[in-house]
């Protein structure tokens, strides 16, 4: 087997493990490439059966259009069930990334995950991450246990052994799940391309309208940026690496429009992956702090 | 250094789809850095990432900006810092736990695990060499062979890693001398013969200066071996002589996503398997032929080794999770006691007798470790007599499960010689086991099946039979109250038996004393006569400190569901202390008496008791009269 085989064959592995041994799971979903491909891998894994899990989209209001488009299309044809998550405080006190900054990541993300795991008593969440992309990622176990208030405890971790995973744990705990940890950026697109998983367009470079804000290009998505008095968006030829909130996500200029092209473009650019997102780079160990406080 | 950040294959500008499919067919080796702190192992993987052109532009500006803040490099970049990626670790300039790292070349696609060198972490090194096919131990030049390099050389052997690389490093710092390097050689292949290590590489390397790791040196033109990298590239990985023979696929999840379709979803673990080919049910032995294998993309004519399928049978035969599909002409064999060598992980200490799960391909049974024969001391090999296991002590004991599993010795076949335990309470992962081989004692003794049943002797009593079991502080007022609830049964009619701890270990137990271990093994026994009274159709009431809840839980198990009641007499210490019926907290206190409960040795208060007597507010009577309606119902016919 070569190495995309095996590592689908483990990721569908641990999917299974996660159904046999737990009694609530749910698949966090984020219309991104990494949550393409773990619908794709939970089809796979239960096949013919339908996935026997939810999907959850933790939504902050702040994503892209199209993502929400394929969301809503994902959530008609895949025949799973698809909960949408706002955390209702965020949206009462009108949170938004271009006046509260990192209470924004906070609030929606973190805040609203935590109260959705609770509120449905999933005890066990799939997630999309990947060691490759960050370096407190690349410490993480594949069933990284969470206490009951969410907390990973970095120093604790429970060994983990050959592929048998302990899911075992007491009322309240929970366990967050990453069948992708071992797959790098170029793992996902070639795996993408290899079985024709559908993407949003965001991915492949286009005309649209942007504005420049420290040193990242912003892509104006909506209304509701603020643009500065005079200012007028600027249409360029652009595409994402990756997506998270539209004010929040830098663009790359690109002329890639084929999947083909944007492989190609990514293997020869010399950024990495997150370069475009702002929540990394405050402090060297920030993704750390984050998930402890139960960040994915 | 510019040219040395992330450089693109020539092949990915001129033709992606040709790089692509290139790429796609690259094979995969998952190995393991090793070795002593400081011996540059974190430093070796930033070298392997940083030559193979895997660092981006930003990682790197990242990197220099934070090697001037805590490196321990001067003014050169640390390269520690890529993958020591938790703060404490950044902090204290060591590394705790295992960090996976991802690099391809031309040829494979790698997975390191860099792993910690302190004895502390050895645990987390355990879980890097779990998966390991290839090992990478570091040596420092001016330090040569330390206690660490061959405690985790033997780890790494023990956990089935055949492939090693001994690499010595900052030779920059002894002159590239050539008698340094051939004296730690010759040295460590004293070392590895004597454990069992069969073949090692070595490569004279400098990883900070990039020597012999992705190009050759020219100051060790004495060496006539390959790079680092060229290694890695090429290695040819030796295989487990058990793996590759006979199919087997543990079962993970039965799929029926209708009445007219019943698959056995799992990986396989060793050899092929094809539609047509007659295959064996384990343990249960039962035979079918294999109907079809299905997938997603459709259903295939052959699955392989490592391969996530869903299988079905021909005939309808009863398969679950846990269970194990083979090929007919397998010769996997069960057992349910086993010589084993356990690595304990857990900060609470192994106690022989306690009950554990343990998870062993997919499947999950209670087991109990019956004897601990010796453990290793991992410096010199060792053996050292132990009653109890410490966090990484490495030991050969006997395991003993509650019933028959299939197995495979562990240096035949990771997949199936593995396990882990489970810590009934904490849920944690306490225990790493591989099975060397089965102990065949119990085989000669099976189960008489009796013509009298337990249904018919308890009829017979007009009753239901049960356990009632009390627990709590010595002097907490059990045996009393055991004593007004067996005076009431008796007025009932109903046949009742008093086990008392006192009484009790005057004689079935009076070899055993109150150490942790012998408290295990106290209540161990006293549950295994209760059952046996249950069987004979009484009504037991059991009375004894039984401080752990693990033991507590370990009875409950062991008899019928609804048949145990345990019964929590919470008396507060200071009470029990001031009624001292017996002078026992007195004597405890003076320090007359060790371990006594409650003052030098723990007691853990029942979790979710059936009956909870706050004996504060209550009469001895009354305390029986609570208890006795609470379980009336259960023991009437």
């Amino acid at each position: 087997m070569n190495h995309l085989q095996c590592l689908e064959a483990e990721a569908i592995h641990i999917m299974r493990e996660v159904i046999s041994e737990t009694s609530n799971p749910v698949m966090l979903y984020s219309s991104g490439k990494d949550s393409a491909v773990m619908l794709h891998l939970a089809k796979k894994a239960f096949y013919p059966s339908l996935p026997p899990f939810p999907l959850m989209h933790i939504d902050t209001t702040w994503k892209f259009q199209e993502m929400y488009k394929l969301r809503d299309k994902v959530d008609k044809n895949s025949g799973m069930k698809l909960i949408v998550y706002q955390n209702p405080e965020a949206k009462e006190e009108g949170i938004n990334p271009f006046d509260h900054g990192a209470l924004h990541t906070d609030m929606w993300k973190t805040e609203g995950l935590k109260q959705a795991l609770d509120k449905y008593s999933f005890d066990v969440a799939f997630g999309g991450a990947r060691r490759d992309e960050e370096k407190s990622r690349a410490k993480e176990r594949i069933f990284s246990f969470r206490s009951s208030q969410h907390r990973w405890e970095s120093k604790t971790q429970r060994p983990e052994l050959w592929s048998i995973y302990n899911a075992h744990k007491s009322k309240g705990e929970s366990i967050r799940v990453f069948p992708l940890s071992n797959w790098t950026e170029l793992d996902i697109w070639q795996y993408i391309h290899l079985e024709n998983i559908e993407i949003v367009s965001l991915y492949f470079a286009r005309p649209r309208p942007t504005v420049e804000r420290d040193g990242l290009i912003l892509m104006v998505d909506d209304n509701r940026f603020p643009l500065n008095e005079g200012e007028e968006p600027e249409v360029r030829s652009i595409r994402f690496r990756t997506l998270g909130c539209y004010p929040l996500t830098g663009a790359v200029l690109s002329e890639a429009t084929t999947l083909t092209e944007v492989i190609q473009e990514t293997l020869l650019t010399t950024k990495s992956e997150r370069y475009g997102r702002v929540i990394d780079k405050n402090q060297g160990t920030s993704m750390e702090v984050k998930k402890q406080q139960g960040y994915f | 250094m510019i040219d040395k950040i992330y450089k693109a294959d020539i092949l990915i500008k001129q033709d992606i789809k040709a790089y692509l499919q290139m790429h796609q067919n690259k094979s995969l080796l998952r190995f393991i850095t090793c070795g002593s702190v400081d011996d540059g192992k974190s430093t070796l993987i930033g070298r392997l990432l940083y030559d193979s052109k895997m660092i981006f532009e930003d990682q790197l500006a990242q990197l220099k900006v934070e090697s001037k803040k805590t490196g321990v490099q001067g003014q050169e970049i640390d390269f520690a810092l890529l993958v020591d990626g938790l703060n404490a670790e950044r902090e204290q300039g060591i590394t705790i736990d295992v960090a996976y790292r991802y690099f391809y070349t031309k040829k494979r696609k790698f997975i390191v695990a860099d792993t910690p060198g302190h004895e502390q972490y050895t645990r987390n090194m355990v879980t890097g060499a779990s998966n390991a096919q290839l090992a990478v131990i570091l040596i420092d030049a001016r330090k040569g062979v330390l206690t660490q390099t061959r405690r985790h050389s033997y780890v790494c052997h023990l956990l089935g890693i055949k492939n090693f690389i001994l690499a010595i490093n900052k030779m920059d710092l002894v002159d590239y001398d050539q008698v340094t390097f051939d004296a730690i050689v010759s040295d460590y292949k004293n070392f590895a013969d004597s454990i069992g290590i069969e073949k090692f590489i070595t490569i004279p390397i400098s990883c900070l200066k990039g020597d012999n790791i992705a190009a050759l040196s020219t100051k060790t033109k004495w060496y006539n071996g390959s790079t680092m990298l060229t290694y890695l590239e090429d290695v040819k990985i030796l295989q487990n002589k058990g793996v590759g023979r006979n199919f087997h696929m543990p079962v993970q999840w039965v799929n029926r996503p209708n009445q007219n379709f019943r698959g056995f979803s799992g990986k396989i673990v060793a050899g092929t398997i094809k539609p047509g080919d007659k295959v064996r049910i384990l343990p249960s032995g039962k035979t079918s032929h294999i109907d079809r294998i299905v997938t997603y993309n459709g259903d295939l004519n052959q699955a392989v080794c490592n391969q996530s399928i869903t299988l079905t049978l021909k005939d309808e035969v009863d398969c679950s999770r846990g269970q194990i599909i083979v090929s007919a002409s397998s010769s996997l064999k069960s057992a349910d006691q086993f010589d084993t060598m356990l690595i304990w992980m857990d900060d609470k200490t192994l106690i022989p007798g306690r009950s554990y799960y343990l998870k062993i391909g997919t499947e999950t049974v209670s087991a109990i470790v019956s004897k601990l024969k010796y453990k290793i001391n991992v410096n010199t090999m060792e053996k050292i007599a132990a009653k109890t296991l410490k966090q990484n002590d490495i030991s050969i004991v006997n395991v003993t499960t509650d019933r028959s599993i299939p197995f495979i010795p562990y240096n035949e076949d990771r997949a199936l010689g593995g396990f882990i335990l489970i810590d009934k309470i904490t849920n944690a992962t306490v225990g790493a086991g591989l099975i060397n081989f089965a102990l065949r004692r119990a085989n000669n003794i099976h189960l008489q099946a009796l013509d009298v049943t337990r249904e018919y002797r308890a009829k017979l009593k007009n009753q239901k039979p049960a356990v009632i079991w009390m627990t709590g502080l010595s002097g907490s007022g059990k045996s009393s109250i055991a004593n007004a609830v067996e005076k009431k049964l008796l007025q009932m009619k109903r046949h009742t038996f008093i086990l008392d701890g006192d009484n009790v270990r005057l004689g079935l137990n009076k070899d055993l004393g109150f150490t942790n271990t012998d408290r295990v093994e106290n209540i161990r026994r006293v549950g295994q006569v209760a059952k046996l009274m249950t069987d004979a159709g009484l009504i037991v009431i059991a009375a004894f400190i039984s401080p752990f809840q693990s033991e507590r839980d370990m009875v409950r198990e062991m008899m019928d569901s609804n048949e145990f009641f345990e019964v929590f007499i919470d008396t507060p210490l200071s009470v029990a202390e001031e009624r001292d019926v017996k002078g026992l907290y007195a004597q405890a206190r003076s320090g007359q008496i060790k371990n006594f409960t409650g003052i030098d040795s723990p007691y853990e208060i029942p979790k979710n008791p059936n009956i909870h007597i706050k004996t504060i507010d209550l009469t001895i009577d009354e305390a029986a009269e609570q208890i006795l309606k609470e379980i009336i119902s259960q023991i009437n016919m």
